[in-house]
């Protein structure tokens, strides 16, 4: 067994309208800064034992089905690497 | 008989009081019920109220829809049981798969707690019976993750199968799709809406609006029970 640390993304639906994403990019132009736009989601960080990456990535997946992610309002990533 | 209503209880939960009292009011047998419970006590409606279930960590209604008594209330909603989800009751029950689509951050990003006008659209729940389709309520909305968002055919589907229960009137709070504010799933036992009925259930709290969802809960008992109630050649059955 081998030590991972997986790394969720789970960001809300492209289709969907995000209004933090929109008040975020909002302040950045306020400050002056040039930016497109910006959306706003959530990092999760897990740290799993299992036997290969593939095995690490398939379990946080199912967590992200289950749990982590809506699948209605919301897409995830998943990106597995050496604790 | 008075309907058995179990109110279920989850740790956040600050409506509970409330809805049991509302729900008295209309002559129901209602009772609180723990979320580790199991055993919904014979209930033959279960309300999940409005609050902060495990204050809303994650997204709204994620953690609550795994607690332990949600196991007993997906059974009843799956026999056909009553359920009505309140605010962060309706949130628990999309997270739960009980209704379609799912409820996200206002468009406006703002906290809103107040008063907004809804439409009755549909009356053929066990909750909306006692209105009329077309009646404008009163009724406070206190939410932060009130707009309800689903893909454009469940959407088509809701329309087309008078599942839109309540709809904003005039003012569309939260940006929710076709100013939705309630809904119920394809069998019409399970009904969620954001905003409070069991905040208008006086005229000394500001109005009796939302008095009719429980008098529509405790009459559909009569209803049902008729329904019970089978011709057999010459005879009445109890089915």
């Amino acid at each position: 067994m081998t030590a991972y640390r997986v790394e969720v993304r789970v960001m809300p639906r492209a289709t969907l309208l995000d209004p933090q994403g929109q008040a975020v990019e909002r302040a950045l132009h306020a400050l002056g800064f040039e930016v497109g736009r910006v959306r706003v989601g959530k990092h999760l960080e897990l740290d799993v034992e299992a036997a290969n990456g593939e095995e690490a990535a398939a379990r946080a997946r199912a967590m992200c089905d289950r749990l982590l992610a809506n699948p209605v309002t919301e897409d995830f990533a998943v990106a597995v690497r050496t604790a | 008989m008075s309907r058995r209503v179990a109110v279920v209880v989850f740790p956040g939960s600050n409506c509970d009081a409330d809805t049991l009292a509302a729900a008295r009011d209309a002559g129901s047998d209602a009772y609180y019920v723990w979320h580790r419970d199991t055993d919904l006590q014979r209930a033959d409606v279960v309300i999940l109220p409005g609050g902060f279930s495990y204050g809303d960590y994650l997204r709204s209604g994620a953690i609550a829809r795994f607690s332990p008594v949600m196991r007993a209330v997906v059974t009843h909603a799956r026999e056909g049981g009553h359920v009505l989800g309140i605010c962060n009751g309706f949130q628990i029950l999309c997270e739960a798969g009980l209704l379609p689509g799912g409820l996200v951050r206002n468009a406006r990003l703002r906290f809103l707690s107040r008063p907004v006008r809804v439409r009755v659209e549909s009356t053929d729940t066990p909750f909306t019976s006692r209105y009329a389709t077309g009646d404008v309520l009163e009724i406070p909305i206190a939410h932060g993750d009130g707009r309800y968002v689903v893909d454009p055919r469940t959407a088509a589907e809701l329309e087309a199968g008078a599942q839109v229960v309540w709809r904003y009137a005039g003012d569309n709070p939260n940006g929710s799709t076709n100013d939705i504010a309630g809904v119920c799933n394809a069998a019409r036992n399970v009904v969620g809406l954001m905003p409070h009925p069991e905040r208008r259930v006086a005229p000394v709290i500001g109005g009796s609006d939302g008095t009719r969802v429980f008098q529509s809960m405790e009459a559909s008992h009569a209803t049902q029970h008729a329904g019970d109630v089978r011709a057999v050649g010459d005879r009445h059955l109890r089915v």
